[in-house]
């Protein structure tokens, strides 16, 4: 038998992932990129083969006219902008909302922070298509807050929530918060109390000590949460299909629509390879600040 | 300290008063009607094992915690109520609680820029500051780029940089190894005659409260039980928890069988022997040569006022107990037990007659000649009258 912990088991280990992350990720990947690359055709598989056979030899055929289209319609800019706009205002109202809430977590007794934090993750108990359906029943004209606030003479039209910008906030917000406070949550949690403590004694009010030495300690759980909601909420689909404009749509719906209304099928592709382009750019930023975390703890 | 300071110490009565304070914990009293008075520029240990409150002493004195009951004084201030931002006082904490994010600089400048100081004169004042604690060479650093002892510097630093009327030092030496402690206690002292400011150093270590104290105050069960100088407190401990807590001791229970104005017969079962304590500094060998006795104990610091039939307790420490061999006849003997040496001396377990174990600590200077004991060997023990303290407590 093998020991325990032997470099052939550890390598054993890590391939696991490895290859779970080849085959499910980078083998569609290079399939998607391919596609990008050839032309719409009506067959089966809807695209041309990648190699045109001259005389028996293959020849391999990239066309770059995908991506040209894609910067000749406005259509695509103005969704990829409108993607990025829903992401960032979403993610930075998930900022403000979920760092006090982090904060008064790490903060609370031992034997209260569990529940507290069995509250945040208690919504992934349904599931989250159910979650979304249910904001319409409560944003919709005739729906539950229109009639309550009818009801109470507050207003005497129904206020028209559902498909707006605010809907689609509210969705992503509500859906995406708890991805915000948790790793914000982690990272206060570890705080040293003594560094406020020491903060007071140097002569700092309680904003101060928050601006000086929880703020700052805190920037790394700041960038992962931020981009926990960021980086799904630019390519989402199904919050906006169900609660959001029907006259903007966001990046993701424009790739499904090519996808499977247009049968564009190396269109839709090329969209996806310029939305991934535009991850890899947080993404990155995202793996630096937690390799710089890991350096400053040494 | 200077004779100005020693003056003004005079003139203002004590520089930190505390009366009567309190302060429970779910119930449970962590600080006990203390009272206390330090003197300015005084280096005061508060010592006292783990829960004994004087972490919780310390706090409050902070401003981190609020007393339940009392009040405290600061320069004649009641600062009882005072925030920690706005008290005159820093700290220095155990685990230094240097900012991870900011470098050594900048970690010296916090308490200054909270006070709106000019970037000038903040550079010059932890510039002075780094200088002092020699660290001047580090100041970019990040904390994590530093050394425990360098850590330590940079956490005095900071603290004192503000210049408070009282630094309050929480285990400041405890992170550090035993050769750099030695080093370091001195240094700390150097410091602290430089700038006269007032110290109150807590610790669990007797032996960095004799070295750093000008005087100490002994805390148990959130209470003070002595408070005095490091020899006061070492050679005329006031209860049975302060003598065994400070150095090792030995104990024998015994009732008092008389009490006359200048003694007391004790008996003590454990030794054996009636003992005849002399009071007043006249018994314990006026001529000038040491009085070797078991069977009178003299008291050079005045025997208690006790009645007949009390039960008291007299304490020993082992380095006044002589061993000599062979055992002479009449006086105590033991055979040695165990042999601990320890370099410079040797402890030595001796069972006397009782059965009762005596610790006895002996140099090391004559462990080569041919009187050497060991293990097994019969000893007579003495001791000199002045040695023994009777304890009530």
């Amino acid at each position: 038998m093998r020991r325990f912990g032997s470099p052939s088991g550890r390598r054993l280990v890590a391939g696991i992932p490895l290859a779970w992350l080849a085959v499910l990720f980078l083998v569609p990947f290079l399939i998607v990129l391919k596609i990008s690359f050839s032309e719409m055709r009506l067959a089966v598989p809807p695209y041309a083969p990648l190699f045109a056979s001259h005389h028996g030899v293959p020849v391999p055929e990239l066309h770059l006219s995908n991506y040209a289209f894609l910067v000749s319609d406005p259509l695509y800019a103005s969704a990829f902008l409108y993607s990025l706009k829903v992401a960032a205002v979403s993610t930075a109202v998930c900022l403000l909302l979920g760092y006090p809430m982090a904060y008064a977590i790490a903060r609370s007794r031992p034997s209260r922070r569990t529940v507290l934090l069995m509250l945040v993750m208690l919504p992934f108990w349904t599931s989250f298509l159910l979650r979304v359906y249910a904001w319409i029943g409560l944003l919709q004209n005739d729906g539950i807050i229109n009639n309550v606030l009818l009801y109470l003479g507050l207003i005497h039209r129904p206020l028209v929530m559902l498909q707006t910008d605010f809907s689609v906030y509210i969705g992503i917000v509500y859906s995406y918060l708890p991805f915000m406070v948790l790793p914000l949550y982690a990272n206060l949690e570890k705080h040293d109390p003594a560094l406020l403590e020491a903060a007071a004694d140097l002569g700092a009010r309680p904003f101060a000590r928050f601006l000086r030495i929880t703020l700052p300690q805190s920037v790394h759980g700041i960038a992962a949460g931020s981009l926990l909601v960021f980086i799904p909420a630019i390519g989402e689909y199904v919050i906006p299909s169900l609660l959001g404009r029907t006259d903007q749509l966001m990046i993701g719906r424009v790739l499904s629509d090519e996808f499977f209304e247009n049968r564009d099928w190396p269109l839709a592709s090329a969209v996806a390879i310029v939305m991934l382009l535009l991850l890899v750019v947080p993404i990155t930023l995202l793996q630096r600040s937690e390799r710089r975390e890991l350096e400053a703890r040494r | 300290m200077s004779a100005a300071g020693e003056a003004a110490r005079e003139g203002e009565g004590p520089y930190l008063r505390i009366e009567g304070v309190s302060k429970r914990f779910g119930g449970f009293p962590a600080v006990d009607d203390v009272s206390l008075s330090i003197g300015r520029g005084e280096v005061f240990c508060l010592l006292g094992g783990s829960g004994s409150g004087k972490t919780t002493l310390l706090r409050l004195l902070a401003g981190f915690e609020t007393p339940d009951r009392g009040k405290i004084y600061i320069d004649g201030e009641d600062v009882s109520a005072v925030p920690p931002y706005r008290r005159p006082v820093n700290m220095m904490f155990q685990s230094y609680a240097l900012f991870p994010h900011l470098s050594v600089e900048k970690n010296v400048a916090f308490g200054l820029e909270q006070e709106r100081l000019s970037r000038q004169e903040i550079r010059q004042r932890v510039g002075e500051m780094l200088e002092i604690v020699k660290m001047a060479a580090y100041g970019p650093r990040r904390p994590h780029q530093l050394s425990g002892g360098q850590r330590q510097r940079v956490a005095l630093a900071r603290a004192l940089v503000k210049r408070p009327k009282l630094l309050l030092l929480d285990e400041p030496l405890a992170a550090l190894d035993r050769k750099l402690r030695e080093h370091t206690q001195f240094e700390l002292l150097n410091i602290q005659k430089r700038l006269g400011v007032t110290f109150i150093v807590v610790t669990h270590d007797q032996q960095e409260a004799m070295t750093l104290a000008s005087r100490m105050g002994v805390m148990d069960h959130g209470r003070i039980v002595q408070v005095g100088t490091p020899s006061e407190i070492y050679e005329a401990p006031a209860t049975r928890f302060v003598a065994d807590f400070i150095g090792s001791v030995n104990l024998f229970e015994g009732r008092v069988t008389e009490a006359r104005a200048d003694g007391l017969d004790i008996h003590c079962a454990e030794i054996g022997a009636e003992m005849r304590l002399a009071c007043g500094p006249s018994s314990a060998a006026a001529d000038g040569t040491p009085a070797l006795t078991h069977g009178a104990l003299a008291l050079a610091r005045g025997v208690p006022a006790v009645a007949r039939g009390a039960t008291v307790w007299v304490a020993l420490r082992p380095e006044k107990i002589q061993l000599s061999r062979p055992g002479a006849p009449g006086s105590l003997t033991g055979i040695v037990k165990e042999i601990g040496y320890m370099g410079g001396v040797s402890t030595y377990l001796v069972e006397i007659a009782s059965g009762k174990l005596l610790r006895v600590t002996l140099p090391n200077s004559a462990r080569q000649s041919e009187h050497q004991i060991s293990r097994n060997d019969t000893v007579s023990l003495s001791w000199h009258s002045a040695s023994p303290i009777v304890l009530l407590r």
